[in-house]
């Protein structure tokens, strides 16, 4: 069965929703779409320094997420005005790996598959990746859903609690890596932000907890990828976009139907 | 010994001192209130017993494994994070759906579990997040302006839920007002915070120090005057104060 690469994909999809659904979930609350950004970005960076060093490119772009994501994360609790400082590092880590990139003449035919990724070649080994790096987040996030619920509510709350707020979004920011690693193949750089927040946001819609909003943003975002890889084999469009285009439609047809 | 203690504490933000020198106790079971004009930095002063703001000089000391019940000014719940009253109860610690009802119960929200929390009026706000903070059974309960969002009515049957919790459980409790009128009914000590603290004990000692009456500025008309009065001809019918309704002039 997993020699089929439609299968293979449509499982890639549904093993990376089990870590975006609950983690967009956070991003959306903690309004953190532009950190996602940054993050997702700062991969193509990894990409090509991964290259220089030989090193595996899932390897490459944890460490150059990681680090991004702990710059963004540590400047934002020393009360750097966020937007600005988001909006230049996300850029420019881009930039620079799009640049560095270009350097290695191999990937650079290959380019677009990192920007909007390439799910209808994810290898068995990759596909065991995708899903050991989903679970870890999943598995994370359970471990410390009460605390990083706490203080995402208020930050105060925690403390008092004896919560460490810093801690916990060092959690979130951890998983962030994580999940830009794995979806990197999956919808690209460009489009891991909205892998995360789309769906959510969709989710939010109907949910009266967060839990529920968690979970059934896990569903939107399988949906979606399933969906998307349908449309990409109907009209032969790219598969990346193809998913973030149907989770799209679902966001604007959950947004109706709860106006309607 | 004290539940919680500030020695010499100094909090400085930059250059400026926004506290200078406080040094307090609470002792198990009493009541005590900080007073001060806006920008006293009396939320302060809780946030850095709390220990979410970082004291420059001196120390907080908890007695060991102290349970707080943390009853901040305002909870903002972002619109997109969708949560029930019953949910919000169970953070950060798990409770049984009794004991969820038996808070709800307590504070006046029976029945009121299956609510979003964004849904909530001010005064419903604050009556959920005592009930929450009564869930993990404190031994001190700290209120930042607790009644900041009620009426006057409602003000006041807060405090005589605070003082029930105080008799049943045993609760020690420090709260941060400006409302000099119900509070001083409601307190066994009184601190007095201008950045420093300026005059602190019973609430007829603290009534009389020149120093608070300085700090609020009260004259003939005001709220103390009152108070006073009323204090001084009080022969212990318990409710000296419910039928007085008066301007604040302290704010």
């Amino acid at each position: 069965m997993l020699d089929d690469f439609l299968v293979r994909a449509a499982l890639a999809a549904v093993g990376l929703s089990l870590a975006t659904g609950p983690l967009g979930s956070f991003v959306v609350w903690r309004r953190m779409a532009y950190f996602g950004d940054a993050t997702a970005h700062a991969a193509v960076l990894g990409v090509a320094l991964a290259l220089a060093t030989d090193l595996p490119i899932g390897l490459g772009t944890l460490t150059v997420a990681l680090a991004m994501a702990i710059t963004v994360a540590g400047l934002s609790a020393r009360g750097w005005a966020m937007d600005t400082t988001l909006g230049v590092l996300a850029h420019s880590a881009l930039a620079f790996g799009l640049v560095a990139v270009s350097f290695f003449p191999t990937v650079r035919t290959d380019l677009s598959a990192y920007l909007f990724g390439d799910i209808l070649a994810v290898s068995r080994p990759e596909l065991g990746l995708v899903w050991l790096g989903s679970l870890a987040v999943l598995a994370l996030l359970a471990w410390r859903w009460q605390s990083l619920l706490t203080a995402t509510l208020s930050e105060d709350l925690a403390h008092a609690a004896g919560i460490n707020p810093d801690r916990e979004r060092l959690v979130l920011v951890v998983a962030l890596a994580l999940v830009v690693a794995v979806a990197l193949k999956i919808v690209g750089a460009l489009l891991i932000a909205a892998m995360l927040i789309i769906p959510a946001a969709t989710a939010r819609s109907f949910a009266r907890t967060p839990e529920a909003m968690a979970g059934a943003a896990i569903a939107i975002g399988a949906a979606s990828g399933i969906g998307g890889l349908g449309l990409s084999l109907w009209q032969d469009t790219p598969a990346g976009p193809s998913i973030i285009v149907v989770a799209a439609t679902l966001f604007a047809l959950a947004s109706t139907l709860r106006r309607g | 010994m004290s539940l919680i203690s500030a020695d010499h504490v100094c909090v400085r933000f930059g250059d400026e001192e926004v506290l200078h020198d406080i040094s307090l106790k609470v002792d198990p079971g009493e009541i005590v209130t900080i007073l001060g004009p806006n920008g006293s930095g009396k939320s302060t002063l809780l946030r850095a017993l709390l220990g979410i703001v970082p004291v420059a000089e001196g120390r907080v000391a908890r007695a060991e494994g102290l349970k707080i019940g943390y009853v901040p000014q305002r909870l903002m719940i972002d619109r997109t994070l969708p949560i029930t009253v019953r949910r919000f109860l169970s953070l950060p610690h798990r409770v049984g759906d009794d004991a969820a009802e038996d808070a709800l119960v307590r504070v006046g929200m029976a029945g009121q579990g299956a609510k979003q929390m964004t849904t909530l009026s001010g005064g419903q706000l604050q009556r959920v997040l005592l009930a929450r903070a009564l869930l993990g059974r404190p031994q001190l309960l700290m209120l930042d302006e607790p009644t900041s969002g009620l009426d006057q009515p409602g003000e006041a049957s807060f405090y005589r839920l605070i003082e029930e919790v105080r008799r049943e459980t045993g609760a020690a409790v420090l709260m941060i007002s400006h409302d000099l009128h119900v509070v001083m009914a409601a307190s066994d000590r009184v601190i007095c915070l201008n950045g420093h603290i300026c005059c602190e004990g019973t609430p007829r000692v603290v009534s009389n120090a020149p120093e608070y009456r300085a700090l609020f500025g009260l004259g003939t008309q005001g709220a103390l005057a009152l108070y006073r009065h009323e204090h001084d001809h009080d022969h212990g019918d318990g409710h000296p104060h419910h039928h007085h309704h008066h301007e604040h002039d302290h704010a």
